[in-house]
């Protein structure tokens, strides 16, 4: 019996941390969760590419929607792919955007981020979460996180630093790779710019 | 020689500006029609900075210890703090302004000579401004992208600033001895750079294209400054009636309605506002005078409205085209 009291509160508890948590708690959340493990861990400090890897993995990923931080990237050409290109062009787009978040989190040195009060109303399904990365002697840098709210609970599509979102800044590039290369194009210059990440990072030493 | 380099950058970009939209056509991306000379350009510059700027940087990175570098840039971010403070009151920001000096006042006492930044831990916070900004919030658009030699991403706007007006607000042009002079503004150059290093490497990383990534970047920072990044929309600037829209449609879209609909859905959309809100430097330009309309547009639809923080002449353009803004109202599609 007390198991199975156990096993309800359990269940409880995961159903609220997905799903009922308001947008802006969440991202402190998961910022002060990844921050704490940076803190204690020298080697992800150090660099090292596996475990932030893992950690991104772990405990960011989940709450990222790449299908549409692809579609938003692609822009008006999005609806010239097939189901299959996008869903391509999805994993070769998440495969540069997670290495470029896990090379921003290994620059991370105890700048204090401040987390801004939420402008939005009850019912909205699309906020943007507003933080702010402190450090003395430089203004301080904003990274913004535009949220929205899916049946899985609230999902990051866009991630905005200083004023830059991250995925609408390839849009003018991926237009350009369209119109000359077709959406296979993109794809083929996607896959290329990944491997060419991967060969470096593989033959050093983790 | 900075003189004679200064006279060079001038002539460049007059070079740029004049000579070179002669062969605009050289460029396939409609936001950037001096692509062709900007490519170059960056090219040039990309050389310069692997050959020479970046070792440097590295080196000083290397050999500096962490509390040194802090030091030096507090030192020059404390001199460029009176500027800031100029084009804040320029732009009407009298309190980031007061702020600004108050800074300058207590960096250069209590933290002796600006190499401790006290004045953040007392709460003032270090804004970044500049005259192009300044003539940005006026309602001046920031013409075409401009790569300039050596100073790299610019635009018509800000390179003249850049190169007419801000270095007089620079206090190390006013350092009397040349010789010593000329070695801080290279200290400064050098310690800028190796504060930039890790964003640098990420930058090209990420990018496919890197000149572009750069490009783009930059016109979405610059966007995001002249409104000091405040306001739910600045993230995606003046397009946010379209944008913001579209997104939701998708979003909605993506939840509830099967895939054939999404493309359309998405498609129709983005389609209709596809040419006017993709290139950057047109977007930018039209920022002025898409809000007006775009308010009244939105302001029944969703419930955060785009309210744009827009400088004095604001109230006189409205004063003036009264009539225009009814007229745009009620022309304006009702999405």
């Amino acid at each position: 019996m007390k198991l199975f009291f156990a096993l309800c509160f359990f269940l409880f508890a995961v159903a609220v941390s997905a799903q009922d948590l308001a947008p802006d708690a969440q991202v402190k959340k998961i910022t002060n969760e990844v921050i704490e493990i940076i803190k204690r861990d020298k080697d992800i400090q150090a660099g090292n590419q596996k475990k932030i890897n893992e950690l991104v993995d772990a405990k960011v990923l989940p709450h990222f929607n790449f299908s549409r931080m692809t579609a938003l990237a692609v822009g008006r050409n999005w609806p010239k792919a097939s189901a299959d290109q996008q869903k391509i062009l999805t994993g070769e787009f998440r495969t540069l955007l997670v290495r470029t978040y896990s090379s921003a989190l290994s620059t991370y040195k105890n700048q204090v981020i401040e987390f801004k009060p939420l402008r939005a109303a009850a019912a909205d399904t699309d906020v943007m979460v507003r933080t702010q990365v402190k450090q003395a002697g430089t203004e301080p840098i904003s990274i913004d996180y535009g949220m929205e709210k899916t049946p899985g609970g609230w999902k990051v599509y866009d991630v905005v630093v200083g004023g830059v979102s991250l995925v609408t800044n390839y849009r003018e590039t991926f237009n350009a790779e369209i119109r000359d290369g077709g959406v296979d194009g993109l794809i083929k210059s996607l896959e290329s710019k990944n491997r060419s990440l991967e060969t470096p990072a593989g033959s050093k030493p983790k | 020689m900075m003189i004679i380099l200064r006279r060079f950058f001038g002539l460049s970009l007059l070079a740029a500006l004049v000579g070179l939209s002669g062969c605009a056509t050289t460029g396939g991306t409609p936001g950037d029609p001096l692509e062709g000379y900007n490519r170059a350009m960056f090219g040039f510059n990309d050389g310069l900075d692997r050959a020479i700027i970046k070792p440097l940087a590295s080196g000083y990175k290397t050999v500096m210890p962490e509390f040194a570098r802090t030091g030096v840039t507090n030192f020059f971010a404390n001199l460029g703090d009176l500027w800031i403070g100029v084009n804040n009151i320029l732009q009407g920001k009298v309190g980031a302004g007061a702020s600004d000096f108050g800074r300058f006042a207590m960096n250069t006492t209590v933290g002796i000579l600006g190499l401790f930044d006290v004045a953040s831990n007392a709460g003032l916070e270090k804004h970044n401004e500049d005259f192009g900004q300044t003539l940005g919030r006026w309602g001046v658009g920031s013409g075409a992208y401009v790569v300039l030699p050596i100073l790299g991403p610019s635009d018509v706007r800000d390179g003249l600033s850049r190169l007419v007006v801000d270095w007089h607000g620079d206090p190390l042009w006013y350092v009397g001895n040349i010789p010593t002079r000329n070695e801080l503004i290279g200290v400064r150059a050098v310690s800028d750079r190796a504060g930039l290093l890790d964003v640098s490497r990420m930058a090209e990383e990420a990018a496919l294209d890197h000149y572009a990534y750069v490009r783009d970047a930059y016109l979405q920072r610059r966007r995001s400054l002249i409104h000091d990044g405040d306001g739910p929309s600045e993230a995606n600037p003046p397009k946010t009636s379209d944008t913001g829209e579209s997104k939701d449609t998708a979003a909605r879209a993506g939840n509830e309605l099967p895939p054939a609909q999404i493309t359309t859905q998405w498609g129709e959309r983005i389609v209709t506002s596809a040419d006017e809100e993709l290139t950057p430097a047109k977007e930018f330009s039209e920022a002025q005078a898409q809000p007006v309309a775009a308010r009244q547009d939105t302001s029944g639809v969703t419930g955060s409205v785009y309210e744009p923080r827009i400088p004095f002449n604001y109230e006189a353009l409205l004063a003036v085209s009264g009539e225009l803004r009814t007229e745009l109202a009620r022309t304006s599609p009702r999405p």
